[in-house]
């Protein structure tokens, strides 16, 4: 069974098809570069830190707070600049120009208030255009406030925390084990879907098509034939990735590897088969190429990389859930930081490969219906 | 015959632009594949951008263990219960919450102890509760352990007998400008017409300048009397007006469908995207000049141009908070300036003095890839 | 008859475009080692020689799509390099003409006409006239992307001559174009040049460059000839002969020939074959070899390709490797093509309608037709790229229908285009083609091997396809169709735009096959190569109009005016039969 499936001419196809990607070394240099100086590059790039920001401080109080405050303000890591302003014209000027990102409002009767045990508030103005930033920089501020006020009130309510927070799998919440593993699953996903969308309208274009028709090959074979392959290339890119994310960027990996390796295989088969769906239906390499990113672009957008499915309508979340890539984000960020139980990850993974079949089923049909 | 039939024309001939143009325009029209990226994927996205993705995180499940049966447990149970920014799961067991943790089904869990009463007597001397995270989405992780502690400090404040004093000493009262409930969606709109807008102005115009390589047109229109400044103007026009007309359908979109303010003109608006389209077409011809071949340029096109526009441009990753050489980077980044500046007409208002700035660098980085472009097309076929 | 335009007010007597000492290199190849010329307005000048010789690059030159290394060329006086407006004064028509395919023949026509100046009050008279030239008046809405071949050389025609230009380059504007277009493209020329314009023709077809006024032969960069073509054919007289009546095995005859030591070229003519002997060599030989086949030697006129062979050292031998590595093809059946009532439509269109014919085991059969008689589709359903609509087709014993993969793994295909994967290397391709027609192991490794061997492709194993000379790239289609030793071949328009030297290579090769049984089918717009075939059918307007032999194909042609009609006056000549036979009944039919 096995040798019939796997005949001559599958494997001369393979080959083939493993060849016109590999054998160019600069082709390789374009398929294996990029991804992994994205990688490189937009796991520093996002990150759910500020840091280099400029600040603007309108201080009207000359007591001993203020002066803490705007010390400590000072000292912290995440600050560049703070402005001394003098009106709030000259505050408003800062801020409309995006040259700091908040402007802090001391007002004079600021330490007064704090030593005579009343709450002493200051008001600060954020820059709502960048919400995210703004948002972070005022949970630091905040953070900075709480400390100055019970060094100056060892007895004060904000000195103690009625709660006590502990974050697991990621005691120190850093980003980038959450970032470095859902990028190696979208450029793997990025991956197979531009090798594979090209695959069929560039030899439609170039005329080897019909030489491939008039073999005794069938439509079965080729569509296997162009998938085994791009399944091959985007699983060792997958995992070339996953490897950098445990030994570059030194995320944890304490699921099972066993578990991961099938789900990213499954993940790039659905890929390749939404690819060479594409690819069967183009006529032209342009449309194809704009046909992919017209699946690729809202894929990711939905992928609950960005934000979280549950945040989303019913409606799209019923959408996400078709998404191949949703699914295997799941998986991949459970199998890092924590160890996903099988019957989680198969709850995953079964999605995935029904996508798989029906878009390949899908290109065969449409493959084989060319010839009528 | 006796008229003169032919008309010498020296240098720029405005005849063979718009020929070239109309052209275009009727190639542009004719193939549905345009149309998709024009109009169909900015309202996707904006779509998308409006109802998917929303940086406002609402409704976590969140597991509450209720290890004491006291009336003030209860009560503070209660108060989790009540907020609309949980969905709350109530068990008594810590264990059975802890596998919910590992498999996703909770985000976090607030444990509420047995000697809850006696710790709440003692006023402050230990925490009340604890909260526990799944770390493995740090954003939520955040985001849960920020409210659940609100939570308790407001159910504290409504039992009238906080632990100790009356207040904080030093407050905080923020106050956001432009957006005063900061609605994410009004950040990211920006950025979905940079996206659109780098997808048409990039990506499509390497395409079809690759294509007229690849079919041998290029040498055929190359050896007629039209220079190679009206060859590439005539293919570039249709670009330009093709992303306007995105902007304009993804800017009307966004005010009157999603209720984003625009706070500057439409003129300035209109201004910004005809000036952010001369460095996505610019690289868009550098590129097709580069590759001559539709495989090949739409690989530099999606990581020089997409990408790049989509993580490097600052509407979902602030900037400010990456690692300097990265920042460098981002200065090369045209949809970086684009961005920031949409963000200012809409939500702020012509700040001039901003949106030059921007103006300015991206003319630069236009002119730069523009010349090298040209550079590179004049020598072709050599 | 519509007449075009007056030509621009260049003086008659003096040279339309002037070359000297021109150069050009790419990098370590020379493409143009120092060319002399004086191309004269008023007449034809053909631009003729091997691939390779650097006939487009010059075109590139003379119309300032590339600047020459050394050198100078003038055009109506102006010189190219200079820049400025020579392209005003130039018509260029490349290789692949710059049609734009999504848009119409007009939309096409008035993109030109504003790119080339022509006044917008004049458009619609220049229109009409360009459109009553080219014969395209009924098409102004169709899509250019959707004429045949031939239609769009005339359009592309049709746009290089907006605005006058002085000086007309057309590259290698006959490929892909059949007799009855041909004829077309001819007479505009003609036009044009009796107008007083400077035309230059670029062409691997020697029968296209014997009709030329002037000749320029280019042979690897150097100009290896400079004069009217009689002049070249004049050095042959006395040389060209032609074995008629042979009894035997024409191809057997020809391949003996080819081998004599006197003989410097040959091709098969219907029953017949022509031999062009070495210069100063005595007839002796091929009288000697005329008598033991039972055929008699006549002299007849030499012709430009024989003098172009001979220039260029000869022809190839008469023995093909390859075949003599075959074993002769053991068939049951006789007739290895077969197809009843083949029909395929398209929507309301019938393009191949109720076609029946069947080839016999080792006959080359050729299918000819102009562009959109529905050869091609009739081709493509034989070997399986189509699904007929109705009717019955057959390939070695097979129903194309029931065993597709039977019949397939049974049939060899080339295509024009050479359709080998660019990306994979030579060695990677043979590899491939094995694989896919199912041979593995050490059958593989030894056929792979063979063909290296034969085609002598040693050299040139990790190189890309597209970077090999077009005769090597030819012999790797070769390789790669033959491989799997397919008793049937089919060949779709194999030698398009291939110049003669490499087409006679190929020709032997296929002969050799066919002598050793194996089956060959073959579509061509090339009447000589019509001529190797044992029986042509005619087909038009999706039907079969004719099917017979070459020979008995020129004879039902033969007119009062016409007595020894060449293969393409034959084609012609049944066409317009059809033509008239359908006007009798459409006009019996309605009275």
């Amino acid at each position: 069974m096995f040798r019939r499936l796997f005949n001559v001419r599958l494997r001369a196809q393979i080959v083939k098809e493993l060849l016109s990607i590999l054998r160019d070394p600069r082709s390789r240099l374009v398929l294996i570069g990029p991804p992994l100086i994205q990688l490189l590059v937009f796991s520093f790039a996002a990150t759910l830190e500020v840091n280099h920001v400029d600040l603007a401080v309108y201080n009207r109080d000359t007591g001993r707070a203020s002066y803490e405050l705007l010390a400590e303000i000072g000292a912290a890591g995440f600050v560049n600049r703070v402005y001394a302003v003098h009106s709030p014209a000259q505050r408003r000027a800062l801020i409309d120009r995006e040259q700091v990102i908040a402007a802090l409002d001391i007002p004079p009767d600021f330490s007064r208030n704090v030593a005579a045990g009343h709450t002493a508030t200051a008001q600060v103005i954020l820059d709502g255009r960048r919400a995210n930033a703004a948002q972070i920089t005022l949970g630091y501020l905040d953070r900075i406030a709480a400390r100055t006020g019970a060094e100056l009130v060892p007895d004060s309510p904000g000195a103690r925390d009625p709660t006590v927070v502990r974050h697991w799998f990621n005691p120190n919440l850093i980003y980038r084990w959450y970032i470095v593993p859902s990028l190696s699953g979208i450029l793997s996903t990025i991956i197979a879907l531009i090798v594979t969308a090209l695959s069929i309208a560039r030899e439609r274009e170039l005329g080897t098509f019909d030489q491939l028709m008039v073999s005794p090959t069938t439509p079965f074979e080729i569509i296997v034939a162009k998938t085994v392959p791009a399944v091959l290339i985007g699983t060792v890119l997958g995992l070339v990735m996953i490897g950098a994310a445990v030994f570059v960027f030194g995320v944890p990996f304490r699921g099972s590897f066993g578990l991961l390796l099938p789900s990213l295989v499954l993940l790039i088969l659905s890929m390749v088969g939404i690819g060479l769906m594409i690819s069967a239906i183009s006529s032209t390499q342009q449309q194809a190429i704009l046909g992919a990113f017209a699946v690729a672009v809202p894929m990711v957008v939905m992928s609950g990389f960005a934000t979280p499915v549950d945040n989303m309508p019913r409606v799209l979340q019923w959408v996400a859930e078709c998404l191949p890539l949703t699914h295997f984000l799941v998986i991949v960020q459970g199998c890092f930081v924590k160890a996903l139980p099988p019957g989680v990850v198969w709850g995953q993974a079964w999605p995935m490969a029904a996508v798989a079949v029906v878009t390949l089923g899908i290109a065969h049909v449409v493959v084989r219906s060319r010839l009528g | 015959m006796s008229t003169p039939l032919v008309r010498r024309h020296d240098g720029f001939s405005l005849r063979r632009l718009v020929a070239l143009i109309r052209k275009e325009s009727r190639q542009l029209i004719r193939d549905p594949s345009t149309l998709l990226i024009a109009v169909v994927l900015p309202v996707v996205l904006l779509f998308l951008f409006a109802y998917a993705v929303s940086l406002d995180i609402r409704s976590v499940r969140l597991g509450v263990v209720l290890e004491s049966d006291s009336a003030p447990a209860q009560s503070l149970a209660a108060a989790f219960a009540g907020t609309r920014y949980f969905r709350v799961t109530t068990v008594h067991d810590r264990q059975a919450v802890g596998d919910a943790l590992v498999s996703g089904a909770l985000r976090g869990m607030v444990v509420i102890p047995q000697d809850f009463d006696q710790r709440l007597a003692a006023r402050g001397d230990r925490p009340l509760v604890q909260i526990i995270t799944d770390g493995s989405q740090p954003n939520t992780a955040n985001f849960v352990a920020n409210y659940a502690r609100g939570v308790v400090s407001g159910w504290l404040a409504l039992q009238a007998r906080p632990p100790a004093g009356a207040a904080p000493p030093i407050a905080l009262a923020a106050r956001f400008w432009f957006n005063p409930e900061i609605d994410s969606r009004r950040a990211l709109i920006p950025g979905a017409i940079a996206i659109v807008m780098t997808i048409i102005g990039t990506m499509l115009t390497a395409l079809v300048v690759a294509r007229e390589w690849e079919r041998g047109t290029m040498e055929a229109i190359m050896s007629t009397p039209a220079s190679v400044a009206e060859i590439l103007l005539g293919k570039l026009l249709p670009y330009f007006a093709l992303g306007l007309a995105a902007t304009g359908v993804a800017a009307s979109l966004a005010v009157f469908m999603f209720d984003v303010p625009l706070r500057g003109s439409w003129a300035v608006l209109l201004l910004l995207s005809s000036v952010f389209l001369v460095p996505a077409l610019g690289q868009g011809l550098l590129i097709s000049a580069l590759a001559r071949n539709q495989f090949v340029a739409a690989q530099i096109a999606l990581m020089t141009g997409f990408l790049p526009a989509f993580l490097l441009s600052g509407f979902i990753y602030e900037i400010a908070g990456m690692p300097w050489p990265i920042r460098w980077l981002t200065c090369v980044v045209p949809a970086r300036y684009f961005v920031a500046s949409l963000q200012t007409v809409f939500l702020a208002g012509d700040v001039w003095p901003l949106l030059l700035r921007d103006l300015a660098a991206m003319l630069a980085i236009g002119a730069l890839s523009f010349a090298v472009a040209l550079w590179r097309t004049r020598k072709s076929l050599d | 008859m519509a007449t075009l335009p007056e030509p621009g007010a260049a003086p008659v007597d003096a040279p339309g475009i002037e070359i000297t000492g021109l150069t050009k290199r790419f990098g370590e190849t020379v493409a143009l080692a120092g060319i002399d010329a004086e191309i004269r307005p008023g007449r034809l000048t053909g631009l003729v020689g091997p691939d390779g010789a650097g006939k487009t690059t010059l075109m590139r030159i003379l119309t300032g799509l590339m600047t020459p290394d050394g050198g100078r060329a003038l055009v109506a006086g102006r010189d190219v390099a200079a820049g400025g407006d020579i392209h005003s004064i130039t018509g260029y028509m490349p290789q692949r003409f710059g049609l734009y395919e999504d848009l119409s023949v007009l939309q096409n026509m008035r993109l030109y006409a504003e790119l080339r100046g022509v006044a917008a009050a004049s458009h619609d008279a220049v229109f009409a006239r360009l459109l009553a030239f080219t014969r395209l008046a009924p098409f102004t809405s169709r899509l250019a992307g959707r004429l045949s071949g031939g239609m769009k050389q005339k359009l592309g025609l049709a746009c290089a001559l907006m605005g006058q230009p002085q000086v007309l380059l057309l590259d290698e504007p006959g490929v892909g174009v059949d007799p009855l277009s041909r004829q077309d493209l001819w007479r505009m020329v003609n036009e044009l040049t009796g107008a007083g314009m400077t035309v230059v023709w670029s062409t691997a077809y020697l029968d296209e460059a014997e009709r030329c006024g002037h000749v320029l032969l280019l042979d690897r960069g150097r100009l290896a000839f400079d004069g009217p073509p009689e002049k070249l054919t004049a050095r042959l007289a006395g040389r060209s002969f032609r074995l008629e009546a042979v009894s035997g095995e024409r191809r057997a005859v020809l391949a003996e020939a080819l081998e004599l030591p006197s003989v410097c070229d040959g091709v098969i003519e219907g029953s017949g074959v022509r031999v062009v002997l070495r210069r100063q060599a005595r007839r002796d030989e091929i009288e000697a070899l005329a008598s033991r086949s039972g055929a008699t030697v006549v002299p007849v006129a030499a012709r430009f390709e024989d003098a172009f062979v001979d220039l260029l050292g000869g022809g190839p031998g008469g023995t093909s490797a390859l075949a003599a590595r075959m074993e002769p093809v053991t068939l049951a059946d006789s007739s290895p093509v077969v197809c009843r009532d083949l029909s395929k439509r398209f929507g309301d269109f019938t393009a191949t309608d109720r076609v029946s014919f069947e080839v016999g085991r080792g006959e080359i059969f050729g299918l000819i037709g102009p562009n959109g008689a529905g050869k091609s589709t009739t081709f493509k359903m034989l070997c399986g790229l189509l699904k007929p609509t109705a009717g019955e087709a057959r390939v070695a014993g097979h129903d194309l229908r029931r065993a597709a993969g039977a019949a397939k793994s049974r049939l060899g295909y080339m295509a024009q285009k050479f359709s080998l994967y660019g990306l994979l290397s030579v060695r990677q391709n043979l590899d491939f083609f094995a694989g896919v027609y199912g041979l593995d192991g050490a059958l593989r490794r030894e056929r792979v091997a063979e063909m290296i061997e034969i085609f002598q492709l040693a050299p040139y194993l990790d190189a890309a396809p597209e970077s090999l000379p077009l005769g090597f790239r030819q012999r790797l289609a070769m390789a790669c169709a033959l491989m799997h030793r397919p008793p049937v071949l089919f060949l779709d328009e194999p030698t398009s735009g291939v110049d003669p030297l490499t087409r006679r290579e190929f020709w032997t090769h296929i002969n050799g096959l066919v002598r050793r049984g194996v089956t060959v089918m073959v579509t061509t717009h090339f009447m000589d190569e019509a001529e190797y075939c044992d029986r042509v059918a005619l087909m038009y307007r999706a039907r079969l109009i004719a099917l017979d032999t070459p020979d008995a194909l020129k004879h039902a042609a033969a007119t009062a005016e016409c007595p020894e009609p060449s293969m393409e006056q034959a084609f012609i000549h049944h066409i317009q039969a059809a033509d008239r036979e359908d006007e009798a009944t459409t006009r019996s039919a309605s009275p």
